[in-house]
Order: C-alpha cells, then structure tokens, then sequence
C-alpha cells in the first residue's frame, strides 16, 4: 500500500456518528487526503446538508483516527463545492444503509409537491407498499416513511440531487 | 490517548478562530472552510454576504422556537431541521463576510447591536399562531430560492458555492411550507381564516425583498437585483395560494429598511436572547 492509500484508509474509517454502518468514504463526503511535505495530513471532507451538526464529531474523529496512527499534524478542511448530493453515496454504502434498516436514496429526487419518485423500499420486508409520513426526520439527511405490509416506521435518506 | 493528551493534541490542530460556539477547538466555521481558495470578499462583497446571512440567521433564530412547541412531533422536527439547515446558510455567509473585516461568525452574530444588522425585517416578523410561521416561510422560502437559483450564476465563487448546496435544501423548505399553506387553506372555516390573517399580517413585509440598493448595482454580476425578482416570486406564490382558495391581501406595503438597519421592535428582543449568553461570558467555550 502506497503512502496516500494508507492514509486514505485511516480517514475513510471514520464512521457518520448518527449512521454507525456507514464510513464517511461510503457516504461520500472523504474528498481527498493529502501528505503534506512536513509530515502533516491535510484531510477534505464535504457536509451533506449546510447546518449537518455531524460535521463537528466527524472532524474530531478525523483527529483521532490520525492520532492512533501516530500522526498527530491533521488539518480537516470543509469544502462546499461541489456539493454534495446523495449520487455521492457509495453502491456499498447503499447497500450496508439498507442491512442497517435505513432504506437508500432511490430515484432522482422530488419533483414539486406531487412526488412522483420510484417507490422506496421497505429496508425490512422490502415491500414497495411504504408511504412517507414526514418528509423532516431524525436527522436533515432522512424523511420518515411507514410500510403499510410489515407496519413498521422506517427511516429513509433522503434524495439529493 | 486520555482526556488530558487528547486536548494537548486538540490544542495544536489549525489555528481555529477564537469561538464563542465552539465544542471544542476547531469547531468554528474557518474562513479557508468556506471561501474558493485565497478568494477575499471586497467590503461590498462582504456587505452582500451579510445581507444572506442576516437574512437566514434571524430566520433561523424564530423557527427554532417551535422546538417543543410545533401542533405534532413530526412538524416539531420539520421545524428544527429546516432551522437548523438555514442556520448552516448564515454560518457559510457571515464567516465569509467575515473574511473582509477579520471577524468571525461568532463576532457577527454576537458581538453587533440591532442597527448592525441587515436582515429584512419579514424575517424578524413574530411566529404568532402556526399558519403565520408557514405562511413566513411559504414567503421566504421561495425568495430564497428563487435567489439563490439565480445566484448560482454569480461571478463570486464563494457566494455561487454557498447557494449551490442552500438551493437544494431551499426546495425542500419551499415545497414543505406550500403543502401545508394548500393543507389549512383547504381546510377547515378556521383554518383557513387563520391563513388569511396570517396573509394579512405578513404581506406589507413582502415589498422590501423587492428593493434594489445602491449596493446592488455597484456589485453587478456578483448579486442579483431584487427587483427582477419580484415577478416569478408573485407567479409562484399566487399559484399556491390559488390552490389553496387563498388570496393575495390589499393591504399596503410597509415602510421598511432592515438592510439599512432600521428594524421593527422584535429584532431587539431575539437579539437579547441570541446573544445573552456570548455577552454574560465573552470568550467562553462549551
């Protein structure tokens, strides 16, 4: 493994602390990891959403990570552009969000208030008889939807396009 | 690594902006986090970007008072995340204003009285009951994006940048606060007569979104003239109310300047709470 591979691979185990199963490489929000000439670590990293609190634990583990390494020079730089949107999300990461019970983003987004999105499936039973019950939940990234086979609420990330 | 080197460690990250706000160090919005690459706003970009900021902060600081209060747990956490999303615009818009005066977030946002702030003043406008807290962010959030679909086009970078990622999360505000306007309009006698004096109440505020400043022009293709806003704002607005049997008022447009700092009497009082505790311990972090 290379230097810059290493490297990258200390950052992209750093997980999304509202969404444990998910590494922020999955999420798509690692941007790069640079070995500065000094020794340091310059890691870039995007948020999801603008007001995404998130941001701040994920920064603070970046120094953690690096710091169990051994390498105790880290800049976390945030960058807006270009921003991020749910096609950053990682086809593994869709997957590991479904096993976690939080059903991918699917489709291409809303199209005004008549959602005509592909239906979303329920991460449990997978029936596509779900419906959303509140487009605002437990964090900004998901809505929350209930599956009218299994009965259960779930949660689902929500399309960003 | 224990507590005491893990701050030891913390202590020697970047060269984090002192922060009323931060957690830990490093948690402050840092110029270089928000502005393209060496870009430093003019004091006229600068002013631009207060304008946004203001706008949204304010914003940010009513909605949030629903937490806890909103008619349904789920509206209660609509609420908060649609705070909390503008609340991430002001952050962007006032570090990089910030940029131009050497101030950070928190000194903007803490550290300037009422006639400082540039906000409109439908922004400060009070909650009241439900249907003017929807029917205020029906208003702005199609200003909003409106604006900052235009402002994508904007030859400063930073400020195209900042309303790239505000648009998508704008729309969402949008379609959210035109679902529920159609849902009251079209509901019961009462609810419908709320939303009617929530109209009433609100739009004398509209006229000022609309109002071209010198500003403006002198920073050309870096802003866009609100004024060339007003016509698909009125199109867009006058649909959804149509839907929902809703109509536009005749009341007259009242005389307002926020971007000049002239403000009504409620700016004062979210500002005494905002700020309260920044100024009881200046400096303190938590």
């Amino acid at each position: 493994m290379t230097n810059a591979e290493e490297l990258f691979s200390i950052a992209a185990k750093v997980t999304d602390p509202e969404i444990p199963v998910l590494s922020i490489a999955d999420l798509g929000i690692l941007r790069e990891v640079n070995a500065n000439e000094d020794g340091s670590v310059q890691v870039i990293i995007t948020p999801t959403y603008s007001g995404c609190p998130a941001m701040d634990v994920i920064t603070q583990d970046l120094y953690l990570a690096f710091g169990e390494a051994g390498i105790e020079k880290v800049d976390v730089k945030l960058v807006l552009t270009p921003a991020w949107s749910t096609d950053w999300m990682t086809e593994d990461g869709k997957r590991k969000l479904e096993e976690y019970g939080i059903a991918p983003p699917t489709g291409t987004g809303h199209s005004g208030r008549v959602t005509l999105g592909i239906s979303v499936k329920c991460p449990r039973c997978h029936s596509l008889n779900t419906r959303e019950l509140a487009r605002f939940a437990s964090t900004s990234c998901k809505a929350l939807y209930t599956c009218k086979d299994c009965l259960e609420p779930f949660d689902y990330f929500k399309v960003l396009s | 690594m224990n507590h005491e080197e893990l701050d030891a460690s913390l202590d020697s990250f970047g060269d984090a902006l002192a922060s009323a706000t931060r957690v830990t160090p490093g948690n402050a919005l840092r110029p270089e986090d928000i502005a393209v690459a060496g870009a430093k706003p003019s004091d006229e970009v600068a002013q631009y970007a207060l304008h946004l900021g203001d706008d949204a902060l304010i914003l940010a600081q009513r909605l949030s008072h629903w937490i806890s209060r909103a008619p349904e747990i789920e509206e209660d956490i609509a609420l908060g995340n649609i705070a909390l999303d503008v609340l991430g615009h002001a952050r962007s818009f006032l570090t990089y204003a910030g940029l131009a005066w050497d101030k950070s977030e928190d000194d903007l946002a803490y550290w300037r009285e009422e006639e400082d702030f540039t906000s409109l003043q439908i922004v400060e406008q009070p909650n009241g009951h439900f249907g003017v807290t929807i029917m205020r962010q029906l208003i702005i959030s199609i200003y909003q994006h409106l604006l900052y679909s235009k402002l994508l086009e904007s030859t400063d970078e930073t400020i195209a940048a900042i309303c790239a990622k505000a648009v998508k999360e704008v729309d969402y505000h949008r379609d959210h606060s035109a679902a529920w306007t159609i849902r009251l309009g079209q509901g019961t006698e009462e609810s419908a007569a709320k939303m009617r004096h929530a109209l009433e109440v609100l739009w004398p505020y509209t006229g000022e979104m609309f109002q071209d400043e010198e500003l403006h022009r002198t920073l050309g293709d870096v802003a866009v003239l609100p004024s060339t806003l007003r016509e698909a704002w009125e199109k867009e607005i006058t649909d959804v109310l149509a839907e929902a049997g809703l109509e536009i008022p005749k009341s007259g447009m009242a005389m307002a300047h926020g971007r000049v700092g002239e403000h009504s009497e409620h700016l004062g009082f979210i500002l005494a709470e905002m700020q309260v505790l920044a100024r009881k311990h200046p400096g303190a972090s938590w």
